[in-house]
């Protein structure tokens, strides 16, 4: 091709007519704004009044904002969602980190299976990963305390999820169970990525291979850390499913979460209100979060360049 | 390069007698961390109530294949299974085809609002709300589909125009074959997504026979906590079409999710 990238032929281009690109967009918007956007937009106008979800909705303005800031259980449920992320979102990019360190650089055996059979947990529906660990947790005959149990730890076999002190990091190591074998295989992929002649130069230059992981690797995976964090940070706030098939938020409150929260007042107190509010709460700290992982990223970005 | 420092060639040796084996070691761990709750599930979903308290990690006495034959009928488990058909097929390709067209927008014109409208796209993956599948997937896949078209050289978008045809031809056949893998990876995550889903079957659907195989599982443990074996068989029925889909695409499915996310 001769013609010059600096001025291209305007004629022919897809979507030379202005209208061409907006009716290719129409249909898939269509949908989205139907199912989407119109719930998103309902929810904030409910959120502004009192409502049980069937007879006609009275404006109370900022009422139900104000009682969710002083409502109890929301101040526990935020508290457990924060615990949240520390499972769901820490210590899987951390664990996803050490285990792409000792890969990555290095001929493993069977590199394919072991990428393969660490996603697994990521794929199966949060209904199944529930049974799978209400089972594993059982007081009575769940394998983990068959397993204290042999080795003669006795006093630490307990009713895992009926445990006060001990549901919420159970169900949270079950988060982070799904997590990290998502954050390990972005990790890998990202660090297959990072330019070879930069470990060569690396080399002449007489950097040891843990210099190399820790100035080449680690930076060059700074796009795919973010990545981890937003998407990971945006599954612990959300995190519902879990929650209802393993606890549904007990004992008492102690693994209630935000998410559950918004259910509890939707479905079963019948308080639809007062459920959009706290979903438009969360949906704020989740727009915070991801706003300021991308900002930093991008600071960060533009220094390089 | 045989210039390297004394303190690198001694880290080479290092790694050469305790790298290797240690790290095979720590990887197996890990694995074994990932497979075995499942396993165990299904080899629980062949025992008899008795059996499973004499040991969660051994093989079943007898196969009691039973268990499926009793979750499928009494269970309603074909029902469940029907019902996730129903739901899947219609949402996995309405969703495909409406990405590819959006994806297509994004990645290969400019057009006025274009900012606007893909911040609009952005704010359904983020909302905390549950909303359906259909809506989510053809955000997500607008994304996704923006990514692989964008990445096309120009050149053969050009050479096809030259050809005479117009953007609807260029789309079809130019680009849709070149990005057929994404296409393909994309597909899989939706069917995955749809299958896994459970909060909206939970919010919308009230009478037992329509129940998706997610949410059928979720009340049938309710209602059987005791039968460990039953419900166990039924995890693996839900379980099952994902784990074959997963095999089958194994390389799509991973390159999908993580060069997807890393464009979103």
């Amino acid at each position: 091709m001769s013609t010059s990238t600096a001025a291209p032929p305007r004629r022919g281009r897809p979507g030379r007519r202005r209208w061409t690109p907006f009716l290719y967009i129409l249909p898939g918007f269509a949908i989205y704004a139907v199912f989407v956007l119109w719930p998103i937009v309902d929810t904030l106008r409910y959120s502004f009044f009192a409502w049980d979800g069937f007879t006609a909705p009275v404006f109370n303005g900022v009422q139900n904002y104000v009682d969710l800031l002083q409502d109890p259980l929301f101040h526990i449920a935020l508290r457990n969602s924060l615990v949240f992320i520390l499972f769901y979102s820490i210590l899987p990019i951390v664990l996803g980190l050490i285990l792409t360190m000792l890969l990555v650089r290095r001929r493993i055996f069977g590199l394919v299976v072991f990428r393969a059979g660490l996603f697994v947990p990521y794929i199966l529906s949060m209904v199944v990963v529930g049974v799978v660990w209400r089972w594993i947790y059982n007081p009575s005959f769940g394998p983990l305390n068959q397993l204290l149990r042999a080795v003669g730890l006795d006093l630490l076999a307990r009713p895992w999820l009926g445990d006060f002190t001990w549901a919420l990091p159970a169900v949270g190591f079950v988060g982070m169970w799904v997590q990290y074998g998502f954050c390990m295989v972005l990790f890998i992929a990202g660090a297959q990525r990072i330019d070879e002649t930069l470990y060569v130069a690396a080399k002449i230059d007489g950097a040891g291979e843990t210099q190399q992981l820790w100035n080449i690797t680690l930076p060059g995976l700074r796009g795919e850390i973010s990545v981890a964090l937003v998407t990971t940070l945006i599954a612990a706030l959300r995190v519902f499913d879990l929650i209802f098939v393993t606890t549904r938020g007990g004992p008492g409150n102690q693994t209630t979460v935000v998410a559950m929260l918004i259910y509890d007042n939707a479905f079963v107190l019948n308080r639809a209100g007062y459920a959009a509010a706290i979903a438009v709460v969360l949906t704020l700290i989740i727009l915070a979060i991801s706003y300021a992982v991308l900002a930093v990223r991008m600071r960060y970005m533009s220094q390089e360049d | 390069m045989s210039t390297q420092t004394p303190g690198a060639r001694q880290e080479i040796r290092w790694r050469k007698i305790f790298g290797s084996t240690t790290v095979h070691v720590i990887l197996i761990l890990f694995l074994l961390l990932a497979l075995v709750p499942f396993i165990t599930i299904v080899l629980t979903s062949f025992k008899d109530s008795q059996q499973i308290m004499k040991g969660a990690f051994r093989l079943p006495e007898t196969w009691h294949f039973d268990n499926y034959i009793k979750a499928w009928a009494q269970g309603r488990f074909s029902y469940f299974f029907r019902s996730s058909v129903i739901v899947v097929i219609p949402v996995v390709t309405v969703s495909t085809f409406f990405a590819i067209l959006t994806g297509y927008a994004f990645g290969r014109m400019q057009f006025r609002f274009k900012r606007v409208i893909f911040f609009l796209f952005l704010l359904g993956i983020m909302v905390p709300l549950i909303l359906p599948q259909i809506g989510m997937s053809i955000a997500f896949g607008t994304f996704w589909m923006y990514g692989a078209f964008a990445e096309v050289p120009r050149d053969l978008e050009d050479a096809a125009i030259v050809d005479g045809c117009n953007s609807w031809q260029v789309l079809w056949r130019v680009l849709v074959p070149i990005v057929l893998p994404a296409i393909l990876a994309m597909m899989v995550l939706f069917f995955v997504w749809t299958w896994n889903d459970f909060l909206m079957a939970l919010v919308l659907v009230s009478s037992e026979e329509l129940r998706t195989l997610p949410l059928g599982l979720a009340f049938f443990q309710g209602r059987y906590t005791t039968n460990v074996p039953l419900t166990a068989a039924g995890a693996t029925i839900v379980a099952l079409p994902v784990i074959v889909m997963y095999i089958l695409f194994q390389r799509h499915f991973i390159r999908g999710v993580t060069s997807g996310a890393v464009q979103g």
